[in-house]
């Protein structure tokens, strides 16, 4: 199944491999009911590819964040509320969609885990499904978490966010073994996900004024008083 | 163009589901499918058990009950020789199903002088296959079969009257059954005296068809496109395909290419022809052909089928394979009488689909997931979660403007209508992008601190008491230092209804943990709208 072009490079032949499990580990959750854009990113790239997916137990599922990294509203299904019964919903979609992007509400028992995996899997009887994991789940095949994140856009008093540059740290199983990173906007000023260039990551200040020539909004300036106040910070 | 549908004639075979699989007719015999009895025998219907009965209740009720599972293929096969009799007086018969076949009356009853003789012609040539069927003719073939039921002959332009006591289930429409019977409407008669739009306006284009059937009209208004494109579908088959798996398989390719022209064509058909060319009628039999023509032996299969536009590809390609068997049945007898003409094995050369009696389609539903449909599987598991957490519990979301985050992504629980399109109008005051992905359904406390630890308030003129330096989140404790911020941006929503207003000052944050956050000031109060994270 296809990924996001931006994220193909840290994937395992930069694919999502029906029966696999990727876990998208979060660094610090509030609540616990929403993905983060990593997850999201995932699984808006594989609709973007014509996979449906599955959404369970993620209330807090930013819809237009994902219509904004290029997912295909139209081909998810979403099991809000499943409560305790949230690997019965897991089960159901994965005979069903390509993708099924769980939150389990706590780390999932042996039992639990043993069951996805063979329910997902690709057999003769079985299409397979890739389980994407926001948190924690023993034996991914596919681990991915951000090293780095900072945010760009706000000041003290001015600007609005206009981007986020993080490191994705990826490691697994097998083939996956090896740890590798990547450099990424994600999000970007625009909401898509896009590769973070080394060039202009190199001078941050050519970076900024890319921003600054790429959101109008930005660089818009506020006469107060016959005083030109500019809202922007970098 | 007449209202009154075209005279027709229907043979109705009672129980022929049971009759195909050989039950001996005095005993009590059930055809069951997943343990639901689909037809039974006059001796067991005389002991209670009814259609749709699980075998279960079926079996307390008539201990002696045999059960046999359904043989669709055994039904169309025994069919045929009824079908041979129909075929002396028309060609242009057409098989509802097997079990039940119609042919138009006006042509026959010219010829054969008179609607009487062919009635009594063909229920003798019945008779004498040792068949049990009813006769029935009326305006149009919904009529018709429900007069075969009762072996009556609806004198013409009378159907209505005939029809007004029939029970509303007999439209075999199940969703309008619930709906009427709530309205007080249990018979065709009273269907029939609601005004036509009122119908149209509640039950849609089924309630459109049923109160046209309820009144004796056609399901359809007739509007046959004759002059339209010929949007005949085929298959040649080179080398000839014998078995008939590859022809079927080949027809359900061809029933979707059908379905994909009709639908492109923006028409329905009432009726598929079903056309098998054999290898017989190209080279084989050309010195014969002659005696060939004299012993009736088909070179090419002709066949109508009702279709009304609610068989699938497999249900088309299905009946292809049915008509194919009784066929094949026909060419085996006839190679038996003459061995050297007809060899049994003959291959076919070509499939066509041709549809019949064009009319406009109405009332064709889009998917829920607009043009590109989903597929069966989505629909399943999606009616499988909502037994399982409730009707609401399963919803799909879609893009819509709005000011707020949450109000951008809008959730509709399957099966209701999804809301109209994002709308293009601008929203002021909405935040440009990125979209955090963290929306929680409903705002979250929090607390904002300055350097000096006092809390952060923001007047009605939007003057911001001190720069945030802390934020605490009651739910989980946290507690994090303000890196940079901005705002306050108002946002006023709904301040002309007292009770819906809402006033806001909003904020964007970045704290040390690397996450991002939309806060807001309401009535003194910080929230949390929404985490960037």
């Amino acid at each position: 199944m296809p990924a996001l072009p931006a994220l193909r490079a840290v994937l395992p032949g930069g694919v999502l491999r029906r029966g696999g499990v990727v876990a998208v580990q979060d660094r610090v959750r509030a609540w616990g009911e929403a993905p983060s854009y990593l997850a999201l990113a995932l699984a808006a790239g594989a609709s973007a590819g014509g996979a449906w997916c599955g959404v369970v137990g993620l209330p807090g599922f930013g819809i237009a964040a994902a219509s904004g990294m290029g997912a295909d509203l139209g081909r998810f299904l979403m099991v809000d509320e499943p409560g305790e019964r949230w690997a019965e919903a897991v089960n159901v979609l994965a005979g069903a969609v390509d993708v099924v992007l769980v939150r389990p509400p706590r780390r999932p028992s042996g039992e639990h885990v043993r069951r996805i995996g063979a329910r997902i899997r690709r057999t003769a009887r079985q299409r397979g499904a890739v389980l994407l994991v926001a948190g924690e789940w023993p034996g991914a095949d596919v681990r991915l978490r951000l090293t780095e994140s900072v945010w760009s856009g706000l000041g003290a008093g001015t600007g609005h966010l206009t981007g986020r540059r993080v490191t994705v740290a990826v490691d697994g199983r097998g083939a996956a073994g090896r740890e590798r990173t990547a450099r990424l906007w994600l999000p970007a000023a625009d909401g898509a996900v896009r590769e973070w260039v080394a060039e202009t990551a190199g001078s941050t200040g050519t970076a900024g004024t890319t921003d600054r020539q790429g959101f109008g909004g930005i660089s818009a300036e506020i006469r107060d008083g016959g005083e030109v106040v500019r809202l922007w910070s970098a | 163009m007449s209202a009154v549908p075209d005279r027709a004639l229907a043979v109705w075979c009672p129980d022929w589901p049971v009759v195909a699989v050989g039950a001996d007719p005095d005993t009590a015999a059930a055809v069951v499918v997943k343990n639901v009895v689909v037809a039974c025998s006059f001796a067991a219907r005389a002991e209670g058990v009814r259609r749709g009965q699980r075998v279960r209740d079926a079996q307390r009720l008539a201990p002696g009950l045999v059960v046999h599972a359904r043989d669709e293929a055994a039904e169309a096969r025994a069919f045929e020789p009824v079908l041979g009799v129909l075929a002396e007086y028309t060609p242009r018969f057409e098989v509802v199903r097997p079990g039940l076949a119609a042919l138009p009356m006006d042509a026959p009853a010219r010829y054969f002088g008179g609607e009487d003789l062919v009635v009594r012609g063909i229920r003798d040539r019945i008779g004498e296959l040792g068949v049990g069927a009813g006769v029935g003719v009326a305006d149009g073939v919904f009529a018709a079969a429900l007069a075969a039921r009762s072996d009556t002959r609806v004198v013409a332009g009378r159907t209505a009257e005939f029809l007004a006591a029939f029970p509303v289930p007999v439209l075999e429409l199940p969703e309008l059954d619930e709906p009427l019977a709530r309205l007080g409407v249990r018979t065709l008669g009273r269907l029939a005296e609601l005004p036509a739009d009122a119908v149209a306006g509640r039950f849609g284009a089924a309630g459109v068809a049923a109160h046209r059937l309820a009144r004796g009209l056609d399901a359809r208004p007739p509007a046959p496109l004759r002059q339209g494109p010929d949007l005949t579908v085929e298959t040649v088959f080179d080398p000839p395909a014998d078995g008939s798996e590859r022809i079927v398989f080949a027809a359900k390719a061809l029933a979707d290419e059908l379905h994909a022209v009709l639908a492109q064509s923006g028409v329905a058909c009432v009726r598929v022809a079903v056309e098998i060319h054999g290898t017989a009628g190209a080279a084989g039999v050309s010195g014969a052909a002659g005696a060939a023509g004299a012993a009736g032996a088909p070179e090419v299969s002709y066949r109508l089928w009702r279709h009304e536009g609610l068989l699938s590809s497999t249900a088309v390609a299905e009946r292809v394979r049915w008509q194919l068997s009784g066929w094949q049945i026909q060419l085996q007898r006839n190679s038996t009488e003459h061995p050297a003409d007809h060899p049994a094995d003959q291959g076919i050369t070509r499939l066509r689909l041709i549809p019949d009696h064009l009319t406009p389609a109405l009332g064709v539903q889009p998917g829920l997931w607009g043009a590109d449909e989903a597929p069966d599987r989505i629909a399943r598991a999606a009616e499988r979660l909502q037994a399982m957490y409730g009707p609401n519990a399963v919803t799909l979301p879609a893009d819509r403007g709005g000011r707020t985050p949450l109000d951008q992504g809008v959730r509709t629980p399957y099966g209701d209508l999804p809301p109209d399109r994002a709308e293009a109008a601008p929203w002021p005051a909405a935040l440009p992008a990125p979209a955090p992905a963290d929306v929680p359904r409903r705002p979250r406390p929090a607390v904002v601190t300055d350097r000096t630890g006092a809390p952060v308030a923001v007047s009605g003129r939007l003057l911001v008491s001190a720069p945030p330096a802390e934020l605490t989140v009651p739910g989980t404790g946290e507690r994090l230092r303000i890196l940079a911020w901005a705002g306050p941006w108002p946002l006023a929503e709904r301040w002309w209804e007292p009770g819906a207003a809402v006033r806001r000052a909003r904020f964007q944050a970045v704290t040390d943990d690397g996450r991002a956050w939309l806060l807001a000031v309401q009535d003194g109060a910080w929230l949390i709208e929404a985490v960037y994270d």
